[in-house]
């Protein structure tokens, strides 16, 4: 295990344009989170949503040394992973507003968001349900003889889960070329980890499947890309997962609408100054002038309004679709699943009543 | 052209054929390669095959179920052995949150051709964790096809379909099947349609809708009646249990106007249950008795062989079953 918790050094000047590339996917990740919320509020989103305010250093770096071939699995907090692997905008909103235009056609939402257009195997609604679904990709990529990796996004919670240590130990003796990315933003829901695990460093938990890891600076967009271009190159040449812890930190609730009674305004304040955005930019220093900075949120900002316009003006799904898409051969009422697809609409179809295209917004 | 030989040998023969057919086929699972399973249903695998392809596995069950759906989304038809079907108990997530609502909850992006193979069945004294028949718990879960072979035609037709399915299927072999014999076409060609019963024996007198291990034990039961007391019984293999062919369900219903259903799962909340609502919902005016539903009574499968024969049918309660239901409009 190593540790690389490194001070924010001035950058390198062949440094400057992966910065810049880090920071633009973190303002959008950022936009894309903070517009999320307010539309919730607004109660414009159906279900439960869960933001990553304050851990957009990890998606963007991990995502940043990927290939668009390379498998990612997330979690129910996955916009920001989903943005950085990347997908469209419109598609993901669309999907959030449970519209027909949306990239699972209004049947995921926000804890199933999915492109498999891109390698992304979905966000979970299972907390470590990402595990088995990396480690067969990356079985198949094997067996494939192909050179893609495929990367699991959890958090600390999922390593107290069963799947977290079988699938570790599968991924090490079969030498499968994952890596497992934790985002340690210490709570699992609502509870500290310091309740739930008696260690300080999660990673301890990867050498007792022979995993080499790393601790890294969560906040650190560039330390997280190297440490993860790294573990992509190892994965590539053959030599098995990396394990890469991230120290992060939540900033806003487990969920939008949490009434956060676990933790103190206090603590949240005191993480102000980890902002990942902020600590990138002052990294940039002059090379990134005031009016790039304010551009780079000004395109992100467009390219939201873009997306929440193409959401409101899709159509929700039509109501046959319910009974529809779990099966292969569903949607031909000449198989059985499809005489069956049948059967269970004409059931309902009696009693189809308008929805209000909106949800109520209400939290779980 | 059709050869005997046994279940077991069945199974070989589809694995082999679509691991030939198909180089995204491949297997995992806890002792299949170097032990050749422990019911000796996956020897020689690895030697034509290699152990890329025919895969030993640590005992981690939620591992194996949750990587199989994973190459499957990548694009592999993995088939996992769950070494029993009791087993699958320790991947439920993995099949039930994963497998089973990825394609409908992504919007179709993908498919999972997952194969899930799965010992089953009383025998032998194996026990209350090693003797249930689980199919129930998965007819119920929407996004997973049931399949359950009753003898070595069905185990080599269903098989090779399940692996050709893109939808994920579990396969469940009853365990005190594998010696069995059977006649099997030769044909590679040969498959038995998903979602499809067969009639395995006509007459009028009443039916006997079963599936698996039972069917056995319907045929027995129904050559008994026609001999002895000259009632003629129709036995319905239904071979799927999830799509669940209806319509030769209502076939049976019209043709013979008394039904038994009979499986060797516990009959509480079983899918005879479901087949005999269906029965009364659909068929209520060509019936002339209800219908008798049996299987395991709702205890855990117990050890001494003279309390494990005592609790779940066999021929002589299914053909006491038809006779009452004769008897009873005559």
């Amino acid at each position: 295990m190593t540790h690389t918790l490194t001070p924010d050094a001035p950058l390198a000047d062949s440094e400057i344009s992966l910065a810049r590339a880090l920071l633009q996917m973190m303002i959008r990740v950022r936009v894309l989170e903070e517009g999320i919320e307010r539309h919730f509020l607004a109660g414009e989103i159906p279900g439960f949503a869960h933001l990553s305010i304050g851990q957009e250093a990890v998606a963007a770096g991990v995502c940043a040394a990927l290939r668009r071939d390379d498998y990612i699995a997330s979690t129910h907090r996955g916009h920001g992973h989903t943005l950085a692997k990347g997908t469209a905008m419109r598609a993901m909103v669309a999907e959030l507003f449970a519209r027909a235009d949306g990239m699972c056609r209004g049947k995921g939402g926000s804890m199933h968001i999915a492109d498999f257009s891109i390698g992304m195997l979905g966000a979970n609604g299972v907390v470590a349900g990402g595990f088995g679904l990396v480690a067969g990709a990356a079985l198949a990529a094997r067996l494939r003889k192909t050179d893609q990796v495929a990367v699991c996004f959890f958090g600390d919670g999922a390593t107290n889960r069963g799947p977290f240590h079988e699938n570790l130990n599968l991924a090490a003796i079969w030498n499968l070329p994952a890596l497992f990315v934790l985002e340690n933003n210490h709570y699992a829901s609502t509870t500290e980890t310091s309740e739930t695990m008696k260690i300080e460093d999660v990673a301890i938990r990867a050498d007792g499947y022979g995993i080499p890891s790393q601790i890294v600076d969560g906040f650190d967009a560039l330390a997280v890309y190297y440490a993860a271009g790294e573990a992509v190159e190892r994965a590539r040449r053959g030599e098995g997962p990396t394990f890469i812890e991230c120290k992060t930190y939540r900033v806003r609730g487990h969920y939008i609408g949490d009434p956060e009674r676990y933790r103190t305004k206090g603590e949240v304040e005191a993480h102000k100054s980890d902002d990942p955005i902020v600590r990138l930019q002052a990294r940039l220093g002059p090379t990134l002038s005031q009016q790039e900075f304010e551009e780079l949120w000004g395109t992100a900002k467009s390219e939201f309004a873009d997306a929440l316009a193409f959401a409101r003006a899709s159509a929700q799904p039509e109501t046959g679709e319910a009974f529809r898409g779990a099966y292969e051969g569903d949607r031909d009422p000449e198989t059985p699943h499809g005489a069956f697809a049948v059967r269970e609409e004409a059931a309902f179809a009696p009693f189809f009543t308008e929805v209000p295209s909106a949800g109520t917004g209400s939290a779980h | 052209m059709a050869r005997t030989i046994s279940f077991t040998e069945a199974t070989l023969e589809a694995m082999r054929e679509e691991m030939r057919r198909d180089p995204m086929v491949f297997l995992m699972g806890e002792d299949i390669a170097k032990q050749g399973g422990i019911f000796g249903q996956f020897k020689g695998l690895p030697d034509e095959f290699g152990i890329e392809r025919v895969r030993d596995t640590p005992i981690s069950e939620a591992a194996l179920v949750g990587a199989g759906v994973g190459a499957a989304l990548a694009g592999m038809r993995p088939v996992v052995d769950m070494h029993f079907a009791d087993f699958i108990t320790c991947s439920m997530d993995e099949l039930v949150n994963q497998a089973a609502k990825l394609r409908y909850m992504f919007g179709e992006q993908c498919t999972v051709p997952l194969t899930l193979r799965a010992p089953d069945g009383i025998t032998k004294s194996a026990g209350a964790q090693h003797s249930q028949s689980l199919e129930n718990w998965f007819v119920h879960t929407p996004g997973l096809e049931v399949v359950i072979p009753a003898n070595a035609r069905d185990a080599k037709g269903l098989l090779k379909s399940a692996i050709r399915s893109n939808n994920p299927t579990l396969y469940f072999e009853h365990k005190a099947l594998f010696p069995r014999k059977g006649e099997v076409p030769d044909d590679e060609d040969f498959l038995i349609p998903i979602g499809k019963a067969e009639t395995m024996r006509e007459g009028g007198d009443a039916a006997i809708i079963t599936y698996g291990i039972t069917v056995g034990r319907a045929l027995e039961a129904a050559e008994t009646l026609e001999r002895d007391e000259r009632i003629a019984v129709r036995v319905v293999n239904l071979r799927s249990v999830w799509p669940l062919d209806y319509a030769a369900i209502a076939d049976a219903v019209a043709a013979t106007h008394r039904v038994v259903v009979a499986h060797e799962a516990v009959r509480v909340g079983g899918v005879g249950g479901e087949i005999a609502a269906f029965i009364a919902e659909h068929c209520f005016d060509d019936l002339d008795a209800p219908v008798i539903r049996l299987g395991a009574a709702h205890v855990p499968v117990p050890f001494a062989p003279v309390l494990q024969e005592a609790m779940y049918p066999k021929a002589p309660a299914i053909a006491a079953a038809c006779r009452d239901l004769v008897r009873k409009v005559r």
